[in-house]
Order: structure tokens, then sequence, then C-alpha cells
């Protein structure tokens, strides 16, 4: 049972640092990344090449020491983000999505062809735990692996509550609220749009060492889009624009999507059990729809840094509703 | 041999283009990008599958490795995905566009994406399916290059379809008043159009549409839940690269895509075909966002 | 007395929840007649027109189109019952060509015969339309622009006809020729209500005028006296000082 738990715990943390790392772009930046898995493979795989043993048909064998190969994949993500986000960040928000959906697909691709950096669809086995020669009993390990994510959890979090009280946070929030108003001011929204697309990617590869390391081996399977609908369903419903919210959203979910996965497996015989997995991402899918229509803020809801009365409720684009109300006045 | 590719370029383009007309037209009237639109292509290609076991009649029509049952079938398809994409609408969309969160509707479609795919392998299962086992004959239509007659079929059909779809808008009334809703919607509703109509006819087009598409690909390729969603990223391209809004863009669209898919595999292989599309919409959204087609607003 | 063709009492309208842009308007429009709202920016002119088209909530009051209750019926339903609007910008279908956008007036209509026939009048009232037809609306002069926009209205066949600041961004002369037409459609039996900036050369053609200032109508009259009254000008130039709210 502790087993479990501690499993679950561990997962959950995982996704947490991830939906942390989407918080700060789509929360509090306004960035539409559906290419999470994509970052998150980069990270693992940057993880797994840098620390785990030689492998006979691909790059790898570096041995390199745990917090060296947890960095790695943090440098490695936020070099592909740096990549992507200079081209296409200038672009309006629907196409920033379809192109990240682009990134996202395309990484995997390249996951899944690239042999010799990769291991190609065999993927990458024996990646190591942190300390993994130091205890043996398993539950000591898993026990070490969850204080290792969580530790995360909690350094990531309390940077990013830093930063998004800071100056910097400060701008980002001008800059997605009224990006002509900030620029008026002076700020490149650009630049710190990259800024907030680069950390919040570097973050999501962070997730993805964890992951590998965690698993044990990788392959491209592990980072289809259900991994980045996963991690969205998980902060919208935690509340996006609060990092509380992506914690409690990503445990959440997470333990509705455990539960349910256990559910099918009892319920379900063999041959069912690929329809019972479809089922799940049909629930996750309407826990995500209901959230959406019934409490678009999520469960905790976007907090307010700056005081209620200044607050100004953004002006919805939406072209198409009847009557059109909220024109500016004219008169 | 760069004939072949070119050949099997169009026919793969063709039904992308139909594909992306109904992405071009939700996407320009509605304003918002549906990820959910590959599912309707899905979702055609297996109503078609339901219905051709309903209407099942052994008479091909000639060289075609289909008969009148089968055309039944496509066109109860077309319907059937017609008022999924309705309900779509009513149910989800429609409530999420009276919200202050701007971008809700992409996420929602995005979601709502996944889970259609993943109704289809509940009730269907994840396995390939075909409409046809006989096997379809290739044969020379110009020197170097062999197509079956179903390939030709979708590049007639497709062009017949662009063009019933370019009279309807340029003659009818409600032709004229979807164009309208796509200019303005304020002004739309000033001058008398009933836009909720507007809107309907739209997901109705579309739905139908993207549902053809999906027995094309179907007949030509193959029968998949995760089908609609391998074309999504081809079907945005195609409709960005020919200026979104625009039939004709999103028709040229789809066949540069499927052309210049089909040939890359002379180059860089088969493997990161999905690639092309990707860099060819990326170069678009850098150095032409209107798209080749599309008009200045 | 006859039922006004347009009659607006106590209405209160805004655009966001807190703020009321019209403070409780009272107007009348006879049958017939063009009447023009005037005042200064913020005075609720444009805000007016727009809350009797449906595009405003109506919060409070009564809109009256021939005696029958409109506030709150569906802006694109307005055509239906009569009431015509030429939005002031963005008022013509510019991927559509002129004919098409006239077409589009009479969407709601189901008398061919008529529409064809009012499609005649439309090119005769504006003759410059009518060797322009298949030509896209977005590439023609703000003037011809004007036309269609004013064009399209009248293809809805209507009775009452409403005009948000006509000659806005129009040069002297078509100022005139624009003005002109109005009388000219008014003489087929519709009955106009104008709000409108240029003062003088709206009251020229005009029966009966209101000004508006803060949400309500402070002055009404005859045209011709709103014309002489020099309060008329007081309200333009020096509206917040010493008015009591």
């Amino acid at each position: 049972m502790i087993d479990y738990l501690v499993f679950f715990a561990i997962q959950a943390t995982i996704f947490a640092v991830v939906c942390l790392g989407l918080n700060l772009q789509w929360g509090y930046t306004g960035l539409f990344n559906i290419g999470v898995a994509g970052f998150f493979a980069v990270g693992a795989y940057a993880f797994a090449i840098l620390c785990g043993p030689t492998y006979a048909s691909h790059l790898g064998g570096f041995g390199l020491p745990y917090p060296v190969g947890l960095a790695g994949a943090l440098l490695a993500a936020a070099l592909i983000a740096l990549v992507a986000g200079i081209p296409t960040l200038r672009l309006r928000e629907d196409y920033l999505a379809i192109v990240t959906i682009g990134f996202g697909t395309v990484l995997q691709l390249v996951a899944l062809n690239a042999a010799w950096l990769t291991g190609g669809s065999q993927g990458a086995t024996g990646i190591p735990r942190p300390l993994a020669d130091w205890l043996a009993p398993a539950t000591g390990r898993n026990l070490l692996m969850l204080a290792v994510t969580a530790g995360t959890v909690f350094a990531v979090y309390a940077a990013l509550e830093a930063m998004v009280r800071s100056p910097w946070g400060r701008v980002l929030k001008a800059i997605r609220e009224d990006e002509a108003a900030a620029a008026s001011l002076g700020k490149n929204a650009f630049a710190f749009r990259l800024q907030a697309f680069v950390i919040g990617s570097s973050i999501m590869g962070l997730g993805g060492a964890l992951y590998a390391s965690f698993i044990g081996f990788i392959s491209p399977q592990d980072f289809l889009p259900i991994v980045t609908f996963q991690v969205w369903a998980m902060l919208i419903v935690g509340g996006s624009g609060n990092n509380k919210g992506a914690v409690l959203g990503a445990v959440l979910m997470w333990g509705v999507w455990t539960a349910s996965g256990s559910a099918a497996q009892a319920l379900l015989p063999a041959d069912l059990q690929v329809k019972g997995g479809a089922a799940q991402i049909i629930l996750i899918g309407l826990v995500l729809m209901l959230t959406l229509i019934l409490r678009p803020r999520g469960l905790v809801g976007e907090e307010a840094v700056v005081s209620r009365e200044a607050r100004v409720r953004p002006a919805t684009p939406q072209a198409v509703r009847a009557p059109p109300a909220g024109g500016a006045p004219l008169a | 041999m760069i004939g072949q590719y070119v050949a099997d370029g169009v026919v793969t383009g063709a039904t992308l283009a139909l594909g992306a007309i109904g992405l071009t037209l939700t996407y320009n009237i509605l304003r918002f990008a549906n990820f959910a639109h590959g599912e309707l292509l899905t979702f055609g290609a297996y109503f078609a599958l339901l219905f051709a076991g309903a209407f099942a009649g052994a008479q091909t029509f000639g060289t075609l490795s289909f008969g009148a049952g089968f055309v039944l079938a496509t066109a109860g398809a077309a319907l059937a995905t017609a008022l999924v994409a309705l309900a779509l609408d009513r149910f989800l969309f429609r409530p999420l566009r009276k919200s202050e969160i701007a971008v809700t509707l992409v996420i929602a479609s995005f979601g709502a994406s996944l889970m259609l795919r993943n109704v289809v392998v509940f009730v269907w299962g994840p396995e390939p399916e075909y409409y046809s086992r006989a096997i379809s004959i290739a044969s020379e239509i110009v020197p170097g290059v062999r197509l079956t007659s179903d390939e030709l079929f979708v590049v007639a059909l497709t062009a017949v379809l662009m063009l019933a779809l370019h009279l309807f808008l340029a003659r009818t009334r409600l032709g004229k008043a979807m164009r309208a809703v796509s200019d303005d919607p304020a002004l739309a509703l000033v001058a008398g159009i009933d836009v909720q109509r507007v809107i309907r006819a739209t997901w109705i087009i579309g739905g139908a549409l993207a549902a053809i598409a999906g027995v094309l690909f179907g007949l030509t390729v193959q029968v998949l839940p995760d089908m609609g969603a391998t074309l999504i990223l081809s079907m945005f391209a195609a409709a960005i690269l020919g200026g979104v809004g625009s039939i004709y863009g999103a028709v040229l669209g789809g066949l540069l895509i499927g052309v210049a898919q089909s040939t890359s595999v002379a180059w860089i292989g088969p493997a990161y075909k999905p690639g092309v599309a990707f860099v060819l919409m990326l170069l678009a959204l850098m150095f032409f966002p209107r798209g080749l087609l599309g008009e200045k607003r | 007395m006859s039922t006004a063709a347009l009659e607006v009492r106590e209405l209160v309208a805004g655009y966001t929840p807190e703020v009321d842009i019209l403070k409780g308007i009272a107007l009348e429009v006879a049958e017939g007649e063009i009447v023009t709202v005037l005042g200064p920016n913020g005075a609720g002119k444009s805000t007016l027109i727009k809350a009797i088209a449906g595009l405003v909530a109506v919060r409070s009051g009564a809109v009256r189109l021939f005696g029958d209750e409109i506030a709150g019926v569906e802006p694109h339903r307005m055509v239906r019952r009569g009431l015509a609007y030429v939005p002031q910008t963005r008022n013509v279908f510019a991927r559509l060509s002129v004919e098409e956008n006239l077409e589009m007036g009479a969407i709601a209509r189901r008398d061919s015969a008529a529409v064809a026939h009012d499609l005649e009048r439309v090119y005769a009232l504006f003759p410059r339309l009518a060797e322009r037809r298949e030509q896209s609306a977005g590439t023609l002069s703000g003037g011809e622009r004007q036309m269609v926009a004013v064009g399209r209205a009248l293809m809805a066949g209507p009775r009452v006809l409403m005009l948000d600041e006509p000659s806005a961004a129009l040069s002297p002369h078509l100022t005139n020729l624009v003005f002109a037409k109005v009388r000219e459609v008014r003489t087929s039996g519709v009955t106009i209500l104008m709000v409108e900036q240029n003062a003088t050369a709206a009251l020229a053609i005009s029966d009966r005028g209101y000004v508006l200032a803060d949400g309500r109508e402070r002055i009404s009259g005859e045209a011709r006296e709103l014309l002489a009254n020099p309060e008329v000008g007081a309200l333009y130039l020096g509206v917040r000082r010493g008015l009591a709210a």
C-alpha cells in the first residue's frame, strides 16, 4: 500500500513540475503551448544520454552525476525552446497553438526516427535513479525518488513564486493583459515572452528527466499528445495563473487518472483493456469540458496579485455573439 | 519517378484540400482554430464503415472498389457527421463563446479532439479497418504514373465538390450570407442576416466535407481512430498556406502540401513526412502570413 | 393622434453593467419626418441609435416602432419589422461586390419582384453604384461606400431608416450630396432618424432635432429654431460646466 502511494506521489509530483512550467507559459504569459510533450521528451532523452549507461545503438554512456543530468535536461529543453520560440512567439495565440502542436509532433518524430540519438522506437533503457548504487531496498529507493521529485516541486514552486512577484513578473502580467500599453512603456514584449517560454519549457524538460529517472526506460510512445492533454487538463482544472492551482490540479487529475485506470483494470476483461484506456481519456476530457464551461477559472482560480479594485477584465475578442455588446462607446 | 510522387501527392492533397476547406470556413466565420476538425474526418470514415455494413451490396462500379451501397453509406456518413459537428457547436463551443477567456475555445477543441478519437477506440477498437478487401489494381495513366481507379475518383470528386461549393457561395442566398458573415459578422446582424443560421450552415458544410475527406482517405489508405489527428496539422498548414478564409486557398494549399510531402520522400525518406507540412506552414506564417490567396482584411 | 413612427421613452442603456450611457431619453419621430440628433462627443448619440437597433442592451424604458415594442428584439429581426440601420464605420461588406452588398440588405425579404424593383430604385438614386455593380466594395472611395451602406439599408424596404453620422469623413461636397439623397429618400415615404456632428448641414434638411448631453435630451424643437438657438452652441462648446447632473 505504501509503495502504491509513493508511486502515486512520485508521478503526481513529476506532473506537478511540468504543470508549473506550463503555468508560467500560459497562466502568467498567455502563451499557448500545445507541444508540452515535446519538451518533456527533450528533457527525458537528454537525461538518458547524459546519465544512462553506454548504449550499443545510440548516443550515451557518459555516466554523468545525477544533478548534471538534471541540469543538462533543463538546458537542452531551454535550447530547443529558444530555437522554436524565436521565429514563432510573435504569432497570434491560436497560430502559436497550431505551431506548438507541430513542435510536439516533430520532436516525437525525431525521437522515433533519429535512432543514433534516441534509440528510435526501442527507446533508451537502464536510466538510473538518484544515488542508484547506494540504496538497495526498493522502498528506500522509491522514497528517495519521491524526495527528489517533491523537492523539485518545492524548489520550482518557490522560484516561480519569487519570479512572478518580482518586477519581471509584473511586466509579464502587463504584457498579457494589454500588450500595446506595455509596449508604450518601453517593454520589449517579445523578449519577455521568449524568456517565459524558455524558462517554462526548461521546467518541463526537468520534469522529463525526473520521469526518465523514475521509470528507468523511455520510448517515443511515452511522449504522445495524450501527455500534453493531461498536463493541460491538470492546469485548467487546478486553476491557471496560480502555481498552487497547477500543483493541486496535477495531484487531483493524476488521482482521477489512476483511479479510473484501476477501475478499468478491475472491471474490464483483458481484451477490453485498450478500450478501458480510451474510457480514461474520455473521462479526463469530460472533466476538462465541464471545468471550462462551469468553472473556467479552475478550482483555485487566478490569484489577485494586484488589488481587486484595480483589476479590469480583459476584453474578449469574440466577434460572433448576438447581440454584440461591449463595443467601444462612441457618442 | 517524380511524376509518380507528384501524382500520389495530388491524391493525398485532394483529401487534405476537402478537409482544409471545412477548417478554413469555420476558422474564418467563427474565428477560432478547431482542433477537433480532424475527428470529423475520423467520424465520417467510421460512420461510412458502419453504414456500409448496412448497405452491403456486391455490385461495384467498374474498376472502382465500391458500388452504390457505399455511395449511400458515404452520404449517410456526411449527414451523421454534420449532426455531430452541430452537436459539438451547440453543447461545447456555443457555451464557451460566452466565456471571457478568449482562448478557451481552442483548449476545448483540443480536448474534444482527444475525447472524440478515443470514443472511436472505445466503440470500434484500435485496429485499422478497410472498406474493401479487394486489391485495387493501379493502371498507368501517363507514362511513369500509376494510379488506381479509386485514387482517380478521389481527385475527380474533390474537383466536383470544390466547384459545387464555389457556385454555392457565389450564387445562392445562403452562400452569399456566409461570405457576408465571414467578412463582418456585426454588420451581417445589422443587415438582417440570421448569423446563428449561418453558423449552423457552416458546421454542416464543414462537417459534411470533412466526412467525405475521411471516407476518401479511408478508401485510399486505411481507417484508423487516429487518422484525423495525423492529418490535422497538414490541414491547418493547407488552410494557412492558402490563406485562411479562402476556399480556393485551402484547395491550393492542400495540393501543395500533398505534393511537397510526397516528393520529399525522395530526399528525406518517409519518416519525416509530417514535418514537411509543418515547415511549410511555419514559412508561410513567418513570411507571408496572409497566405497565397488570402484577401486583405 | 396617429402613432409615431418611432417612439423612445425613459430609455436607459449602456455597454458595461456599471455605466449607463443613456439616462432616460425621450424622443419621437413622426411618420415621414427627418429628425436629427445632435450633441457633443460622449453625449450618447451613437449609443441611442444602437440601443434602438438592438445592438446595445436596453436596461429600462420603451422603444416603439409604429406602436410595437421593439426593445429586446434581436438586431437581425429589426429589418423584418421595417427598421434599417446604417452604422458609422465598417458599414459595407468589403469583400462582396456592390451588388452583393445591396442584395444582403434584402436578405430577409421574400418578395423577389419587389426586391428587383428596389434594386433599380437604389441604382437610380445612386447612379455611381450602377456603374460599379461588380466591383468589390472594399475598393470604393469613402463617398461611394457610404452610398453602398445607405443603399443596403434601403434594400430592406424599411419604413424607418436610421443613419449614424452619414457625413463623417466626407468632403463638404459629398456631405451635401449625401444629405440631398437623404431628402430624396424621405420623399418616397421613409421616416428618417439621423445622428450627426455636422449640425448646420443636418438641421438644414431636417424637420426637427434633439440635442443630447450627458445621456439625456436637453433641447428639442423645430430644426429652424435649433439653428437659431444660442443654447445649442453652448451645449456643444461648454457642456459640462454649469449643467446640473
